[in-house]
């Protein structure tokens, strides 16, 4: 496949072209391509151990690429790293920042790491502390802040010397839910302020439906799916979701609840919980409770809600993301060896 | 590169608990085992089981006696039985006796193989061997004859010590003073360096436009200053401790200096070559007591590399803790000058250049 032309040419900050990166015989990521066009925010979204991680270690230089290649900016991450390194700003996963320095210390050496010109050094730190909100703690030791101030300061950090194109891995995974709204914000805020294409990993849906302006589904390496958040909800079959949990079901409950009007697919959930996708919310709820009625079948719970980021996973991966997430919790996925 | 340093600097200034630690160890040796090591035997007990009580028994009583009032290596204590003597060195309630027995006296004026015993411990064996010494220097005296004549008819061996007696503590300071830069680099430049590794700070560097060498050279150096940093203060301190005075001559402190910092970088790039490729905190902190073993005692620091069997030797011989131990002694007890030190300045040079240059290709850029 020939490679696309530099981001200068086609508006493309970030072009990942049939990358993959393989563990000895295990495939982390695998023929994934995608390009992020200047000034967009990017979701990579998928449960831990999809390959988001590794995909963005590789854009970031952080790890080499197996086969295929990805542009920061027109420079090949493998070809030319130094000036895919300049163009870009990182936030990883882990609290990078030294615990012992003061907020202003972990920024000025950043800034020195970086050739920040001494010229506007200060100001620069200045301006972004006061950006992430953090100017009263400047003079503090960083191990003295909290997970979400620790975060604000990692994304100043990551802004020192003025980056094109930023990637934050997981910014808000640990943070209490108040923290996480408060990184949200200042996310947006930033993006308002700075011309900046933004790349973000996450496995909260909510903050990538919030956040950004397309996302990637990743599963199993592979990316199963690309769009804005409304396409993708709009792919789903059925707008609308109904849960219902109900006692006393008939054997045949699922087939005649596949006959309802507007259904376009059942799934149970087991514990008769059933998860009923429909394009018409109100009339399949009402054909719904007068069925239960007529057969007798008690309505334990009932919720209608729209169609969300979960129902496109489970769409294009066939299981919910949280069952990723507690399998990762309970059961350690085998060590791939390198 | 000078970021890197700053950083390293700034936090090692900011932890001053680690730093002190790294001082601690070496300077408690240096004080617990220079003082329990090297020191003379006072006021051991030795019985004396006399079934002789003859006249030549009695000088032997009398050199005793002697020993006791003047160098005080002995108590003699006065037993009935040979038996009761050897129990009680058994139990450690005497550590020596002395058995004249019976026809001991006229033995001797016959000159007929006049023999006493002397009963010792020997699972002690620097106890026993200050018994042996000194009951055979009085049984060498007990031998001359009463006159002495004029023009001595045997050999004499003259010993002419070059320095001042040194005690023990003044010959463990070099060792104690490398052993500090040792620690100081094994935490400083060894744990540091993986924990920083562990928590993600080098992921931090490897996606700024930073080069190999420049995160390879600002590491070395960083941990080098640390190492130099706790060398000067543990020759301070270790000399005023130990009563060495070559701090205060002038003419010393470059060599001093140069030594410190041959010494600093050589165990700097030791390290850092050691654990280049590990990523594991727990393993600095496992290997810590074995290096320290491996380097520290085959160096001279605490007993001669003369006395060592050859394997050993040789270990001796590529151990940057040699050279660290030999040039530190010549200028602290010595008084020696360059023509002395700079065949250990040349080796400690040439070591850090190697580790340093092996570290090279061993270095990850990437995770």
């Amino acid at each position: 496949m020939t490679p696309p032309p530099a981001a200068a040419a086609n508006g493309n900050a970030i072009e990942v072209v049939n990358i993959v990166k393989k563990y000895g015989d295990f495939t982390a990521v695998n023929d994934v391509s995608f390009a992020v066009k200047e000034g967009e925010i990017f979701g990579l979204l998928g449960p831990n151990g999809a390959g988001k991680s590794t995909l963005i270690r590789m854009m970031t230089t952080l790890i080499p690429i197996t086969a295929g290649l990805a542009r920061i900016e027109g420079h090949d991450v493998s070809q030319d790293p130094d000036a895919a390194r300049r163009a870009i700003g990182v936030i990883p996963q882990a609290m990078t920042s030294d615990p012992d320095l003061t907020l202003e210390e972990n920024m000025s050496i950043y800034a020195k790491l970086y050739d920040v010109p001494r010229q506007g050094r200060k100001e620069t730190i200045a301006e972004l502390l006061e950006l992430v909100d953090l100017t009263k703690w400047r003079n503090a030791q960083t191990k003295t802040l909290s997970g979400g101030m620790r975060r604000r300061l990692e994304i100043a950090r990551g802004l020192v010397h003025d980056p094109r194109v930023f990637f934050l891995d997981e910014p808000t995974t640990g943070l209490d839910p108040v923290s996480r709204v408060a990184v949200w914000e200042m996310l947006m805020n930033i993006k308002a302020k700075r011309k900046l294409t933004v790349l973000i990993t996450t496995h909260y849906m909510d903050e990538a439906d919030r956040l950004c302006d397309r996302i990637a589904i990743v599963d199993h390496g592979k990316l199963v799916a690309l769009d804005t958040p409304s396409n993708l909800k709009h792919s789903v079959p059925g707008e609308s979701v109904i849960e219902a949990q109900f006692l006393n079901a008939p054997a045949d409950w699922e087939e005649k609840l596949k006959a309802l009007p507007g259904i376009t697919a059942v799934q149970h959930e087991g514990a008769a919980m059933y998860r009923l996708l429909t394009a018409t919310a109100s009339k399949t709820t009402v054909a719904l409770v007068e069925l239960a009625v007529t057969l007798g079948v008690e309505v334990k719970s009932l919720t209608v809600q729209s169609t969300t980021l979960d129902d496109v996973f489970v769409h294009y991966t066939g299981r919910q993301l949280r069952d990723d997430l507690v399998k990762t919790v309970y059961q350690m996925p085998e060590r791939p060896s390198r | 590169m000078f970021a890197i340093i700053e950083r390293e600097m700034r936090k090692f200034f900011r932890s001053p608990f680690l730093m002190m630690m790294s001082m601690v160890f070496p300077l408690v040796q240096l004080i617990v085992l220079g003082n329990a090591f090297g020191g003379k035997i006072r006021d051991a007990k030795i019985g004396i089981v006399d079934q002789d009580r003859g006249t030549q028994a009695l000088r032997i009583h009398e050199a005793v006696d002697s020993v006791r009032a003047n160098l005080r290596t002995f108590v003699p204590l006065t037993y009935d039985n040979e038996r009761a003597a050897m129990e009680d060195v058994r139990i450690g309630k005497i550590q020596g006796a002395i058995v004249i027995p019976p026809d001991y006296s006229r033995r001797v004026y016959e000159k007929n193989h006049p023999r006493i015993a002397l009963i010792v411990d020997n699972s002690d064996n620097f106890m026993s061997s200050t018994f042996t010494d000194h009951v055979g220097q009085i049984v060498e005296a007990l031998n001359q004859p009463q006159i002495e004549p004029r023009l001595l008819e045997q050999s004499v061996l003259e010993i002419v010590e070059l320095y001042p007696y040194i005690e023990y503590m003044k010959y463990l300071l070099p060792g104690s003073i490398a052993l500090a830069m040792f620690v100081s680099v094994m935490i400083g430049g060894g744990i540091l360096y993986i924990d920083d590794k562990a928590r993600g700070v080098h992921e931090g560097y490897l996606v700024t436009p930073i080069s190999k060498f420049e995160l390879i050279f600002g590491l070395n150096i960083a941990g080098a200053v640390k190492a130099v940093m706790s060398g000067i203060t543990i020759t301070i301190i270790g000399s005023l401790l130990a009563g060495v005075s070559s701090i205060f001559d002038p003419s010393k402190l470059l060599l001093l200096l140069t030594a410190i910092v041959c010494i600093s970088a050589a165990f700097n790039t030791m390290m850092f070559l050691l654990l280049v490729r590990v990523d594991d905190p727990l393993v600095p902190r496992a290997v810590f007591g074995i290096l320290n073993t491996l380097l520290f005692f085959p160096s001279g620091a605490i007993y001669p590399i003369q006395a060592f069997p050859t394997w050993l030797q040789w270990i001796a011989r590529v151990d940057p803790f040699t050279y660290a131990v030999h040039s530190l002694k010549s200028l602290l007890l010595k008084d020696a000058g360059w023509a002395a030190v700079w065949p250990d300045f040349a080796f400690l040079g040439g070591f850090a250049l190697v580790a340093g240059l092996l570290a090279v290709p061993l270095f990850r850029r990437t995770l």
